[in-house]
């Protein structure tokens, strides 16, 4: 629907919308984030819910402790290459529409411990991230601002046609491989399919 | 002439009831059936193994849920008798103590008889002692 006509009709007291908007409205004000803290980002995680700065106001304050119950995964914290197979797993068992938001620099990167040999750099080697938040820890205000990132995000989003969500798609898969703990680390290192390797991606 | 009376619409006394329960019918399936419908037009059932695994806490299940205790525990079973179960008969007991019959206290003594014989055993068995 043409958004000056929209107004338009606004104005005489008429308040027109569609399904998807009336839908996509919906899901945004009420994404179930799974209660999964991995290191001190957790913590903001935690103070963000609490009384002061409140994520129940968008409706995101049902902190699910079962991923069957879930739609947003905060991967707050580092991520040890022993954990990332039970992280991805966990994403893997959560229903679609799902999301992910990586908050903290070590779940973008490897952040700090970059450099551990037991440090994985960065979530989005083995799961889609639709936000990163930079920050170590973030504060709570930061990921509020990711959160209504996703909410933008969401309600962008259209049900129909090619740009439409991943889990209108059929014929993509429901789940993501999940990496063994092998010898030296995880077997395969990273998904292809999913990380887009940023050194490949500058050099074209 | 006479006058024919109108012939009122004889009602059934049950139509009332038959018409609630078929509104209270639609009332649950209408809601049921759209959620439903719209599940399916606008979010898939994408069902994988990992998904649709028991265990949902990231580890995979594995071995069998039918696993033997070590047969020492009994100790503590019979300690959990004494000091919990006991605690819990005693109550009421006292409470009700000055009501009771001859026989009714008399089966409460030999109930407390069981326990405190077992208390005993434990005692020289060395549960109690520390290290």
């Amino acid at each position: 629907m043409d958004q000056d006509l929209k107004t338009e009709l606004s104005k005489h007291g008429i308040f027109a919308t569609t399904f998807e908007e009336l839908y996509n409205w919906g899901r945004k004000n009420s994404v179930w984030p799974l209660t999964f803290g991995l290191a001190c980002c957790a913590i903001e995680m935690i103070a963000t819910t609490m009384a002061r700065y409140d994520l129940a106001r968008f409706g995101a304050e049902v902190f699910r402790p079962s991923p069957r119950q879930a739609d947003l995964m905060i991967v707050s914290g580092t991520v040890t290459k022993k954990m990332a197979p039970q992280v991805v797993r966990l994403y893997n068992q959560m229903p679609e529409p799902k999301y992910v938001i990586a908050m903290g620099a070590c779940a973008i990167s490897g952040g700090p411990f970059r450099d551990g040999y037991n440090v994985l750099k960065g979530i989005d080697r083995f799961i889609p991230v639709d936000v990163h938040i930079p920050g170590c820890p973030p504060r709570p205000e930061a990921l509020i601002h990711a959160f209504m990132t996703l909410q933008d995000q969401i309600s962008a989003q259209h049900l129909t046609g090619e740009a439409r969500p991943r889990h209108l798609k059929q014929e993509l898969p429901s789940e993501f491989p999940v990496p063994e703990f092998g010898e030296h680390g995880l077997e395969p290192s990273q998904n292809d399919d999913v990380f887009r390797n940023p050194l490949k991606v500058l050099q074209g | 002439m006479v006058e024919s009376l109108p012939l009122e619409p004889v009602e059934h006394p049950w139509a009332t009831i038959v018409v609630l329960l078929a509104a209270a019918f639609v009332f649950g399936a209408v809601p049921l059936s759209l959620a439903w419908v719209w599940a399916r037009v606008f979010s898939p059932a994408k069902p994988g193994v990992q998904k649709n695994a028991t265990y949902e806490c990231g580890l995979e299940a594995k071995g069998d849920a039918w696993v033997q205790l070590n047969v020492s525990y009994y100790l503590y079973a019979i300690v959990f008798l004494i000091f919990d179960v006991e605690a819990v008969f005693l109550l009421p007991f006292a409470a009700a103590f000055s009501g009771l019959s001859l026989a009714a206290c008399l089966a409460m003594l030999v109930f407390l008889l069981l326990l405190v014989e077992g208390l005993v055993w434990a005692c020289q068995k060395g549960v109690l002692t520390w290290g």
